[in-house]
């Protein structure tokens, strides 16, 4: 083993080394076997809450949902007779947890933030009334269950029952280690990347491709299947199934725990835990005391909230690595000051890189086709105003193709109905031939038609690398797919599309600095690339070369006729001098309506465009140039 | 099936229990609507309003002194929660506005709990609210009559001030769009903390009339606000008239299938909630676009 794949498993080992030395150290302190084993039931637990909130930053309140459902299961399996191994009433509780999580999800991803926590809550509460009153036949209501017994390991006269204590806590220990390393699998696979995405940008993540609501949906499952188990071994551990496991307190002491010990750390719950176990069993001690041990708490945690939001092992963990990156940071950040000040030269293109080649065309008849886009009749229709009123245009395969207009002209409008995030009123797109409209922006990218926006949309908290694999991703893995084992930068395909576009931007250096320090014109530069790095038919680039210095506008235009030679490219653009140099066909806009389009210097001379666009006779145009630009920075 | 009696005074229960939940959830409605915070701590305070209603009755022995004296309480707590805390959340994640107020809330249940103990406290009823009244066949607490009559005061009250005041203007205004009301010069801040007190006052008043229906207890609105989350579900985010609707018609659901089966009660009210999530995800009265 080299010191790198040792490095890989550190946080492993030193669990593991933890793990190995709480039931030595730790009861003098006041933590017994009791204790820690209770406090690795809830780390479990609140493992699947790190991975959905941490990770994919979907705060629940309604987990205990999970936790109850598991274990209510198991627990009436073993003690009805129904199954005899404690091992598959604990598989069973875990997966039934899982299914209910499926259908509860089903209902909750559709909704973000508050109302997401509102939900998960309100069904939470939902399954602890149904524990409570209509099914408390079979979980004996407020009484819960008693009786479950403990699991067995080997047969017959080597039959080692696994009771409290050294036991059981050697069980729970070995179960908590197996989801942590399950666990930090995940961080680390697209799955984890594209749900750290989801966190930074939803909707960019939706526009590169991937489905978000299912990618939320299997963390919201993964959440609920180690609730399941915990729940599953909380009733054999405790002998006896309790109904506070459905309560709202249980969920809020799952966050808290989660919180204080450091979201997105997968250490932090159990470090929750522990704490929370341990001011509860030794404050309520202290004769006089026993009641505010649970008010300190509170109050520690809005403190914690308001001040040291990364919990206790996240301030830990951030202040070790700001210290060894301390100073790439600072030179990063010393590069973008450079940057910004015009210090250093603009970015060059390099002569010859292969570009990501387009996918294939979806079959031979398209592949053909010589109209890769086309607009027919679309209109969208705001109440009385008609942003865009009947449009029809062709965009001719492997053309620079451009659509400009005065502000207002439904420019803005028109892209976002070509990549179907805005449904059109009336009309329709069709990509090689095949209809396009009513797909939606993911299926629209997937099929090759990909944006890139106006004001950027990129994952700061991201490094340039990942931010490129995450576009990258969406194509080679498709709308969807559960690859949790897999590490993320492991696909050769993706990784070799990552350097090209990382030569291509001229962003080698910055591969692996956080997309928020860059500057502004890298930033502009990541955000073409991220469209490309997607591998689009067609790409739509909507005011590539807003707030651009002159340098910049230069070195990007270059780019831009670079991807022209391989890809469709369809841009908007208030710059006209760069539009007249790159686009071979120009449409133009005005009012929503279609004035113009065909060849560019035809567009040029006609006097309806001059007129409508230019707003003055030819001699005038001259002032054009500085109108368009003071005005480019109003929403179109 | 039950006898119309029956039927008939679940439906009144309903009708009280509803314009109960009208008036927690509207007090949580603006709040959300207009800050865009989600207060987890509006349990704890409709609790807080009880147990306000508790020590202000033992002090004055007059039940409209007492809600008198818990409003200047509830208000100041609203002022104190605004400045001291929640106003360093606005710029913050919705999550983090979620934990502050769940902290908060932790903090008044666990408070009232060391400072009355975990015991159950009782509020008479007011003394002109004592017995019952006879409406036709049914004979109802006249308590309870009254209640539906105070809550819809109070809810017409707030309708007033919302639509009818310049004040109320502004409110509606920052909640269709916050971040224009700033731009026009207007004081959001002033704004924010009025807005935030005045739920918190809802809320507690929610408490307060409710206290001599109901044991007081630390953990008495935990139920309350789950419900009126429910309610805000169903009648759509920020939305004044879907909180008064929404609540009316969680009460009812939540009464009268009691009548039929008590054990289902709660569960068919989350079924409704899973049903307009499906079929109409912004809710009764909601806007589609918003969160």
């Amino acid at each position: 083993m080299n010191r790198d794949s040792v490095r890989a498993v550190l946080p492993e080992l030193a669990l593991l080394v933890v793990l190995l030395a709480a039931p030595v150290l730790l009861p003098p302190l006041g933590f017994s076997h009791d204790l820690l084993s209770r406090a690795l039931n809830w780390a479990l637990f609140g493992l699947g809450l790190d991975i959905l909130f941490g990770l994919a930053g979907l705060l629940s309140f309604g987990q205990a949902a999970f936790y109850g459902a598991g274990g209510f299961v198991a627990a009436y399996l073993l003690v009805s007779g129904l199954v005899h191994s404690v091992w598959l009433a604990f598989l069973i509780g875990t997966l039934a947890a899982g299914l209910f999580g499926l259908a509860v999800g089903w209902l909750a991803v559709r909704r973000i933030g508050i109302y997401f926590a509102m939900i998960t809550l309100a069904f939470g509460q939902m399954a602890y009334f149904i524990q409570n009153s209509p099914l408390s036949d079979f979980t004996g209501g407020e009484n819960g269950i008693a009786g479950v017994p403990v699991p067995v390991i080997g047969f017959g006269a080597w039959a080692v029952r696994i009771t409290a204590g050294v036991p059981m806590y050697a069980l729970l220990a070995a179960t908590f280690f197996l989801g942590f390393v399950l666990a930090r699998r995940i961080v680390h696979s697209p799955v984890g990347l594209i749900l750290k995405a989801i966190k930074e940008n939803t909707a960019r993540v939706a526009m590169l491709g991937h489905d978000v609501p299912a990618y939320k949906l299997a963390a919201f499952t993964i959440a609920a299947l180690y609730a399941g188990l915990a729940g599953a071994m909380l009733g054999s551990f405790q002998s006896y199934m309790p109904p506070d496991a459905f309560a709202l307190e249980t969920s809020g002491q799952l966050v808290v725990q989660t919180i204080v010990g450091g979201v997105g750390t997968l250490v932090g719950p159990l470090v929750g835990a522990a704490l929370w176990l341990w001011l509860r069993d030794n404050l309520q001690l202290i004769p006089g005391f026993g009641s505010l041990w649970k008010l300190i708490l509170g109050l520690a945690f809005i403190g914690l909230v308001m001040g040291l939001r990364r919990g206790i092992c996240g301030e830990i963990l951030h202040r070790w690595r700001q210290r060894g990156e301390a100073a790439r940071l600072h030179a990063a950040k010393a590069r973008t000051e450079a940057i910004e000040a015009g210090r250093l030269h603009a970015p060059e293109v390099p002569a010859e890189v292969a570009l990501p080649m387009p996918r294939p065309a979806v079959d031979g008849r398209s592949a053909h086709a010589e109209i890769a886009l086309e607009a027919q009749g679309l209109a969208r229709h705001y109440g009385g105003l008609k942003a865009v009123d009947g449009v029809s245009f062709q965009v001719r395969r492997r053309s620079i193709h451009a659509v400009i207009g005065p502000n207002g002209a439904g420019k803005s409008t028109l892209f976002k109905m070509l990549s179907d995030e805005v449904s059109p009123s009336a009309g329709s797109v069709l990509l090689f031939g095949e209809r396009l409209t009513g797909a939606g922006v993911t299926e629209a990218t997937q099929r090759g038609v990909v944006k890139s926006n106006q004001l950027n949309q990129l994952f700061l908290n991201l490094t340039v690398r990942e931010n490129l694999r995450v576009a990258a991703l969406a194509r080679a893995r498709g709308r969807f797919r559960l690859d949790l084992l897999a590490p993320a930068g492991a696909r050769a395909d993706v990784e070799a599309q990552v350097e090209t576009l990382l030569d291509i931007l001229d962003l080698g250096m910055r591969a692996e600095t956080r997309v928020g320090v860059l500057a502004y014109g890298e930033k502009r530069r990541l955000e073409i690339g991220m469209a490309l790095a997607t591998s689009p038919n067609v790409l739509l680039l909507d005011e590539p070369l807003a707030g651009m210095s002159p340098a910049e506008r230069v070195a990007t235009c270059a780019l831009i006729r670079r991807i022209g030679r391989s890809c469709t490219i369809l841009l908007v653009e208030h710059d006209l001098d760069a539009v007249f140099d790159l686009a071979e066909r120009i449409t133009v806009l005005s009012e929503g309506r279609l004035l113009a389009d065909g060849p560019a210097d035809i567009v040029r001379r006609d006097p309806a465009v001059q007129k409508a666009y230019l707003g003055a006779a030819p001699d005038e145009a001259v002032d054009e140039g500085s109108a368009t630009r003071g005005a480019m920075h109003e929403p179109a | 099936m039950p006898s119309t009696a029956v039927l008939l005074s679940q439906a009144f229960n309903g009708l009280a229990l509803g314009s109960l939940l009208a008036l927690v959830s509207s007090g949580l409605t603006i709040i959300l609507g207009t800050l865009g915070v989600l207060n987890f701590a509006h349990g704890a305070l409709f609790a807080v309003g009880a147990y306000t209603a508790f020590v202000m009755m033992q002090a004055t022995h007059s039940f409209v002194l007492a809600l008198l004296g818990g409003c200047a309480i509830m208000l100041i707590i609203g002022f104190a929660m605004e400045r001291l805390i929640i106003r360093h959340f606005y710029a913050r994640p919705d999550e983090d506005q979620i934990l502050v107020t769940y902290g908060i809330g932790m903090v008044l249940v666990e408070g009232l709990r060391s400072w009355f103990g975990g015991n159950s406290q009782r509020v008479p009823v007011p003394s002109w609210g004592t017995g019952a009244t006879k409406l036709g066949f049914l004979v109802y607490p006249t308590y309870r009559l009254q209640l539906i009559g105070i809550i819809a005061g109070l809810l017409v009250g707030l309708y007033l001030v919302l639509y009818r005041t310049s004040v109320g203007l502004v409110v509606r205004a920052g909640i269709e769009n916050a971040g224009m009301v700033g731009i026009l010069g207007i004081d959001v801040r002033r704004t924010f903390l009025f807005v935030f007190a005045v739920g918190i006052v809802a809320v507690g008043l929610a408490g307060m009339l409710y206290a001599p229906v109901v044991a007081v207890t630390p953990d008495m609105g935990a139920s309350f606000m789950v419900q009126s989350f429910v309610v805000i579900v169903l009648g759509g985010l920020g939305s004044f008239p879907g909180a008064i609707v929404g609540g009316l018609i969680a009460g009812e659901i939540i009464s009268l299938t009691s009548a039929f089966n008590s054990a289902y009660s709660e569960v068919m009210l989350y079924g409704l909630m899973a049903l307009v999530l499906v079929a109409r995800p912004q809710g009764l009265f909601g806007t589609e676009g918003r969160v």
